[in-house]
């Protein structure tokens, strides 16, 4: 697609490039010159994917919650494709999160999973939810009423992330005693810098992945259009899709 | 014949004298849900191997109860009004569409209040140990009250979402569930210790402020998103 | 202020604005309140598109309609007369182009349009488990209505309805149903009336009953749907035709042949 190509192709290279480059960095920094702490040994190295996975997982939650509104305010299908796709990625970061939290339960508790991590447990109803988010636009045909619901339940689903963090964690009186603080704000010098790199590799990654998906939507759209123009049939009347229809440009 | 466009209040209120009025008629909702909290007292009972219950158990299975009750009733909010076209009879009067949120949200809220009358004191003879005392009666009903609130209005929401889909009752279940975690969460400390066997505990203030702190937030959020479930 | 028409179908691509429109088109919304002030043109279509994802069901449409007049709506199924209507009732938005109704656009000012409004679709919005007349008690309170209990007992009695009106909508038959779907539209007087195929399940003597509510001799602004290119143009001042959302035909009813209607459905 040599219209696609123009528009995203060149950013994207450069994203995956930079990605590349700052995750490497990251975790090389993380490997070798990160202080090894104390109780838990090498396996805390795994901190410096978990939460910076579990960061960008909310701000991509976020993100998606601003979009619907956005098409909520405006009616253009550019937002509710944006809201899609960041919810789509973010699923993908949250089971990202889910599975290397329990790696790391599983090195320092011996268990995959304990009920008292308040974050993760709120990780998982978190997941729970939005993992509604395809099978609800999958359950209404209309294109147009699809992009509607789906972004409303994007705008309540973001509500809800932060209650549900308070009722959670005040579920829970007894909060293991961390090392680390998943904020990060009293980290140790050395595990700072590798740590805040994480952030933006993982960061760099999601809108890697992102845009990727975007264009790729877009093509297809284009790809839609084209067949239309030559009359072939686009299989838009059988094919029922959870992805917001876009017009191609 | 004299005709202004009523007040949103007012279109509210002959929706829910509607709501009622066919409830009455034809009282299948309430029906299944007292039925349904009935049956899962007795699934308790074997599933758990226990002819009492106490604390935080009690308060676990009083609420895991109560909201699949509540799912029933959400299931079943719209259902009428889709099959047989009452939505667009409301959606073609001069009214404002939140009347409808206020008024299926109020019916849900009703019928919520109406099963439990039954079903708590039903729990309370069946499963629950020690009985707590009047003023533990009195906190519970407060308790209850608030989550209520709080599933009626995110049961609408949930359930105005639902009915529009090919496979309401599914979606029914999937999104409600989830989204009323806080609710059930909240609900069920808060009423452990009112069934606890060395006697009613306190009431922590922090869960009722969690319950307050949710319906507040999600009744600003349907008010402010109901319009565009029902416009097309 | 017969509206200019092409006589033949023409592809409605390019929305032509019939000349007569253009000083009716008042741009005070409240000119449509008074009894007076009614605008020349009940309805006006501006180059009116809905669509469904990427299908146009409307596609173009441009007409203006005078108060007082019948607009009777050809077309195959699926060729857009429900959409038509729907958007005119406010139930659906239009993707581009304008729609006004008694001079209110029915995207920004639906809530002008709705209460002077009657629409009868293919459901009759009633709800079984009630009685008649509580169901039109009901629709009643939702417009606003005060002491109709004597307009629904007259309007049940015109109907034939009268000796039935505490028996449960359920046990009706659908000729029963759609008579008092019809007392159900008309119960708030509306000045304009948005028929989807009235006469659907209605025998003569039933058709004759609810002529004088929404038949032409009601004296309302109507916009009606048909399949029967004889009876349709009878009952219609302006002729529209549908073919696949696309404006085929639009002119005076009296100038259109029925074959030119049966032609749509070919």
């Amino acid at each position: 697609m040599p219209t696609s190509n123009r528009l995203y192709g060149p950013r994207l290279r450069a994203l995956a490039i930079a990605t590349t480059v700052v995750l490497l960095g990251a975790f090389v920094l993380a490997a070798f010159s990160a202080p090894i702490e104390a109780d838990q040994g090498f396996s805390q190295k795994i901190f410096y994917v978990h939460v910076p996975l579990a960061i960008v997982t909310l701000c991509g939650f976020v993100f998606a919650g601003i979009c619907a509104v956005q098409y909520l305010r405006s009616g253009d299908s550019r937002h509710d494709l944006r809201s899609y796709t960041a919810i789509h990625q973010s699923l993908i970061f949250c089971v990202g999160t889910l599975l290397t939290g329990a790696i790391w339960a599983k090195a320092s508790w011996g268990k995959f999973w304990v009920w008292d991590e308040p974050t993760l447990v709120s990780f998982l109803i978190v997941f729970l939810l939005y993992a509604c988010y395809q099978p609800l636009r999958f359950s209404i045909e209309d294109p147009e009423r699809q992009s509607r619901y789906a972004a409303v339940f994007a705008v309540v689903a973001g509500a809800f992330v932060p209650i549900n963090f308070a009722a959670v964690r005040l579920a829970d009186p007894l909060i293991h005693p961390r090392v680390l603080n998943t904020a990060g704000g009293d980290l140790p010098d050395g595990m700072r810098l590798p740590f805040y790199l994480a952030i933006v590799g993982i960061a760099l990654l999601f809108a890697t992945l992102y845009r990727y998906e975007m264009t790729a939507k877009h093509s297809r759209a284009q790809l839609r259009a084209l067949r239309r123009r030559l009359g072939e049939d686009a299989g838009d009347g059988v094919n029922r899709s959870a992805a917001p229809r876009i017009a191609a440009s | 014949m004299s005709a202004r466009p009523p007040a949103t209040l007012a279109a509210a209120r002959a929706v829910l004298a509607k709501e009622l009025r066919l409830e009455r008629r034809a009282p299948q909702t309430l029906v299944a849900m007292a039925l349904y909290s009935s049956t899962a007292y007795v699934v308790f009972h074997f599933a758990l191997a226990r002819d009492t219950v106490d604390g935080s158990l009690a308060a676990g299975v009083l609420w895991v109860t109560l909201t699949l009750a509540a799912l029933l009733g959400i299931g079943r909010l719209f259902v009428s009004d889709r099959d047989e076209g009452g939505l667009e009879g409301f959606l073609l009067a001069p009214v404002d569409r939140s009347a409808l949120l206020l008024a299926k949200a109020a019916a849900l809220l009703a019928f919520l209040v109406a099963v439990q009358l039954v079903a708590v004191p039903l729990f309370a003879i069946l499963l629950l140990g020690p009985a707590p005392g009047a003023g533990g009666w009195l906190r519970l009903v407060l308790v209850l009250l608030l989550a209520d609130a709080g599933i009626a209005v995110v049961g609408t929401l949930v359930a105005a979402i639902a009915v529009q889909t090919r496979a309401r009752d599914l979606i029914t279940s999937i999104m409600a569930l989830p989204l009323l975690l806080p609710v059930l969460i909240a609900a069920s400390r808060a009423t452990a210790p009112l069934f606890a066997e060395a006697g009613a505990g306190a009431l922590a203030g922090r869960w009722l402020a969690i319950l307050g702190l949710y319906d507040l937030l999600f009744a600003l959020l349907a008010w402010a998103l109901f319009d565009y479930l029902v416009e097309d | 202020m017969a509206p200019e028409a092409p006589a033949e179908p023409s592809s409605a691509a390019t929305p032509r604005a019939p000349a007569a429109r253009r000083g009716a088109r008042s741009p005070n919304p409240t000119g449509a309140q008074g009894a007076g002030g009614e605008p020349a043109h009940a309805i006006e279509l501006d180059a009116l598109v809905r669509r469904y994802g990427e299908r146009a069901a409307l596609d173009g449409v441009t007409l203006a309609l005078p108060a007082g007049s019948t607009l009777v709506v050809f077309g195959p199924n699926g060729a857009g007369k429900s959409t038509l209507l729907r958007v005119l009732a406010t139930l659906l938005r239009p993707t581009a182009g304008t729609a006004r109704v008694l001079g209110c656009d029915v995207l920004r000012e639906g809530w002008r349009v709705r209460g002077r409004i009657g629409f009868l679709g293919h459901e009759p919005l009633l709800y079984g488990d009630l009685s008649a007349s509580e169901n039109l008690a009901y629709h009643a309170r939702l417009h606003g209505l005060r002491d109709a209990s004597a307009r629904i007992a007259e309007l049940l009695e015109r109907v034939g309805l009268a000796s039935r009106s505490a028996d449960r909508v359920h046990t009706f038959s659908r000729g029963m149903v759609q008579r008092l779907a019809v007392c159900r539209a008309v119960l708030h007087d509306p000045a304009v009336l948005l028929l989807d195929e009235p006469r659907a399940n209605l025998d003569p003597a039933a058709a004759e009953l609810v002529e004088p509510l929404v038949g032409r001799s009601s004296g309302r602004t109507r916009v009606v749907t048909s399949h029967d290119p004889v009876g349709g143009l009878a009952e219609g001042d302006l002729a529209l035709g549908l073919r696949a959302g696309r404006q085929a035909l639009l002119a005076p009813a009296a100038d259109v042949r029925p074959a030119q209607v049966g032609e749509l459905y070919r």
